[in-house]
C-alpha cells in the first residue's frame, strides 16, 4: 500500500459525468425523467392498491385461493380460483397454437415475398387488427365467429373424438362457449403481436445467409425450414411469449364467448365451459360484496404476476436472439 | 467421392440485365474455359457483381430484375425453359463477399448444408466433410472441432468454410464475388492458394477489386466499365498478362495503372 502510494503520486479523478448545462437541456432532462418515472410510479401504485384490496381475501383463503376449485363468496365465503387460472392457461395455449403459424406465415410473406407497397399495406392491416377494441372482437366472436367455430368443433368431435381433448360430456349441449372458441378469439388478438415481432426478426436476418442457401441449391421451403426458422427461433419464441402474456390478461373478448365454470375443465377443449381469471373479474365485479371484491382483486394480482413472469422470460429471450442478424 | 471434378466450359452470349427500367449490363460475351480462373475487374458500379450473379441465376432474388441473352454450361442454356434453377446452382457454386456460414450450424453441418438444402441423399457424410475441407485446405485446422459452431472460426476460416461448403456439392464451376474483400492479408493469401489449387479441378470466375489479386490468381481477365448513365459492359477481355501489361484499350490502360477507379 505504502509502496504503491510512493511510486504513484495521488491524483484527483475527474468526474466524467455529463450534466445538462443549458436551460434547454435542463428542461428536456427534467421532462423526460419525470415522464419516465410516471410509468414506474403508476405500476408500483397499482400493485400497492391491488395488494391492499386483495389482502383480506388472501388472508382468509390462504394458499387454497390459488389451488382450490370453489367459488361461493355469498354462502360459505370460500373463494378459490384454480379453474380460472387453468382455463386462462388452456385458452392462452390454444391461442398460441392457432396464432403462431398464422403470424409466422404473415411475417414471411411481408418480409420475403411481397413487394414494398404490398408489404406496407399488409403491415398496416395487421397492426390495425391490434388496434381493434377487444369488446368489438368479443361481440364479433359471439355473433359471427361462434356459429362458425361451433361447426368446426362439431367436425372435430365427430371425427376425432378418439382423442380425449375432442370429447364432450353431452353432444346435445352444443359446441358453443368452449375454450376452443375462446382460443380462436384470443388467437386473433395475439396474431398482430407475434407477427410484428417475427417481422422485425425476419427483416434483421442477414440476407447473405439466404443468398448462400440459395446458391447451395436450397428451395424456398428448405431455406425457410433449415435456415430462416432455426436462425430466428429465439426471437420468434420471445414474440410468442409476449402473445401469451396478452392472452392471459384478455378479459372482455373471452367474457362474451366462454361460459365460466368452477367445475374444472382439465382438457375438454370443446366442452361449453372453461375459465379465465380476467373474465371472472368482469363477470362478478358488478354485483360483488366487499369480500368478493377483495377476492377478485386477489385474482387480478395472481394474473398480474403470471403475466409479469412471462413478459420477463420473453424480454430475456428476445434480447438474446442476436445470432445471425445483421 | 473423387477428388477431381469434371470442369465445365461456360460462356455467355449477349447477356444484358435490367433492374426495373434501368439497364445495368449490355451484351456481355465471355467464355470461361475449364481449368481456368477468370478475373472480372472494374470500378464500382460497372456491373461485374451483377454479371457474376447471372451465371448461377442468383439475380432471380432481386425483384424487378430482367435478363436477355443466354448463359451456356457445357453447351446447355442454364436459362432454358425446362432447366431448374436449383440444378443450375448445384452445378455452379458461389462464394460471397462476406463470409456467410450458417450461424446455427456446426462446421460439419455447414459442409453438409447444401446437400440437405437441396434434398440430396447424404452417403458417407464424414468422407464428404473431410474431402471438402481438405480441398479448401482447412482440414488440419478444424479436424478436431468439427462439431464446434461455425461462428467460432476466424473470418478467414469462415470464408474457407464457405468455399468448402460449396465444394461439398461437387460443382463444375465456382463463382467468387470479391471473396477476400472482408479479410486480412494473411487470410487473403491462403484463399488465393486455395483458388490456384482448385483451378486444376474446376472452372473459376472471381470478381475482384484488387488488381494484384487478379494478376496473382487468374489466367484471363475481363475489364468491365460503365460510362456515365450507360449500362456496364466488357471493354477488354484476354489473357491476364495481356490485359495488365499490354492493354489494347486506353481505358483499360488507365484503370489497371490506377488512373481512376
Amino acid at each position: 500500500m505504502n509502496e504503491i502510494s510512493k511510486t504513484l503520486a495521488p491524483q484527483t479523478r475527474r468526474k466524467l459525468k455529463v450534466k445538462p448545462t443549458t436551460t434547454g437541456d435542463k428542461v428536456f432532462s427534467g421532462v423526460t425523467s419525470a415522464a419516465a418515472s410516471i410509468a414506474f410510479i403508476l405500476v408500483t401504485l397499482i400493485l400497492i392498491f391491488l395488494f391492499i384490496r386483495a389482502a383480506p381475501a388472501l388472508q382468509n383463503q390462504g394458499i387454497d385461493f390459488v389451488f382450490g376449485s370453489e367459488w361461493d363468496p355469498d354462502g360459505s365465503g370460500v373463494m378459490q380460483i384454480f379453474p380460472m387460472i387453468w382455463g386462462s392457461i388452456v385458452i392462452a395455449a390454444l391461442g398460441v397454437v392457432f396464432a403462431t403459424p398464422m403470424a409466422i406465415s404473415t411475417a414471411y410473406l411481408i418480409v420475403f415475398v411481397m413487394g414494398k407497397r404490398a408489404s406496407n399495406i399488409a403491415t398496416t392491416l395487421v397492426d390495425l387488427l391490434a388496434a381493434l377494441p377487444s369488446v368489438v372482437l368479443g361481440l364479433w366472436g359471439l355473433w359471427v365467429f361462434t356459429p362458425v367455430g361451433e361447426g368446426w368443433g362439431q367436425i372435430l368431435n365427430q371425427y376425432f373424438s378418439w382423442i380425449p381433448i375432442f370429447q364432450v360430456t353431452d353432444v346435445a349441449a352444443g359446441f358453443r362457449s368452449s375454450p376452443f372458441i375462446a382460443g380462436w378469439i384470443v388467437a386473433i388478438m395475439i396474431v398482430p403481436i407475434i407477427t410484428s415481432v417475427t417481422r422485425e426478426i425476419f427483416s434483421q436476418l442477414d440476407r447473405d445467409l439466404i443468398g448462400g442457401a440459395l446458391a447451395l441449391g436450397g428451395s424456398k421451403a428448405s431455406i425457410f425450414r433449415q435456415i430462416i426458422l432455426p436462425t430466428c427461433s429465439r426471437g420468434i419464441t420471445g414474440g410468442v411469449l409476449l402473445g401469451v402474456g396478452r392472452a392471459l390478461g384478455e378479459t372482455v373478448a373471452i367474457f362474451y364467448v366462454l361460459d365460466l365454470s368452477f367445475e374444472i375443465n382439465w382438457s375438454k377443449l370443446l366442452e361449453p365451459e372453461g375459465g379465465a381469471v380476467a373474465s371472472l373479474i368482469l363477470a362478478r365485479f358488478g354485483e360483488a360484496s366487499s369480500e368478493e371484491v377483495s377476492g377478485l382483486m386477489a385474482a387480478g394480482l395472481v394474473i398480474f404476476f403470471i403475466t409479469l413472469i412471462i413478459n420477463f422470460l420473453a424480454n430475456g429471450i428476445v434480447a438474446r436472439s442476436k445470432a445471425g442478424t445483421r | 467421392m473423387s477428388q477431381t471434378t469434371t470442369a465445365a466450359t461456360m460462356h455467355t452470349e449477349d447477356v444484358s440485365v435490367w433492374f426495373g427500367q434501368r439497364q445495368v449490363l449490355d451484351k456481355v460475351n465471355l467464355t470461361f474455359p475449364s481449368h481456368q480462373v477468370t478475373a472480372l475487374i472494374g470500378p464500382s458500379g460497372c456491373g461485374k457483381s451483377t454479371f457474376i450473379r447471372t451465371l448461377n441465376r442468383m439475380h432471380e432474388l432481386i425483384p424487378g430484375a430482367g435478363l436477355a441473352g443466354s448463359v451456356f454450361l457445357d453447351g446447355g442454356d442454364i436459362y432454358g425453359e425446362d432447366v431448374d434453377a436449383v440444378d443450375v446452382r448445384i452445378n455452379i457454386g458461389m462464394v460471397f463477399q462476406k463470409p456467410n456460414p450458417f450461424p446455427t450450424m456446426s462446421i460439419k453441418e455447414n459442409i453438409l448444408s447444401g446437400l440437405r438444402l437441396s434434398g440430396r441423399k447424404i452417403n458417407g457424410a464424414d468422407e464428404i466433410v473431410e474431402t471438402s475441407l481438405r480441398r479448401a485446405s482447412m482440414w488440419n485446422e478444424v479436424k478436431d472441432r468439427l462439431n464446434d459452431q461455425a461462428l467460432s472460426l476466424s473470418g478467414g476460416q469462415q470464408q474457407r468454410l464457405c468455399i468448402a461448403r460449396s465444394l461439398a456439392m461437387n460443382p463444375k464451376v465456382l463463382l467468387m464475388d470479391e471473396p477476400c474483400s472482408a479479410l486480412d492479408p494473411g487470410s487473403t493469401r491462403r484463399i488465393e492458394e486455395t483458388i490456384k489449387e482448385l483451378s486444376s479441378q474446376m472452372t473459376i470466375v472471381i470478381v475482384t477489386h484488387n488488381m494484384q489479386q487478379a494478376q496473382r490468381v487468374s489466367h484471363q481477365t475481363a475489364f468491365f466499365l460503365a460510362d456515365d448513365n450507360t449500362p456496364g459492359g466488357v471493354v477488354e477481355f484476354g489473357p491476364t498478362e495481356m490485359v495488365f501489361k499490354n492493354p489494347q484499350d486506353p481505358r483499360t490502360n488507365d484503370y489497371v495503372n490506377g488512373h481512376f477507379g
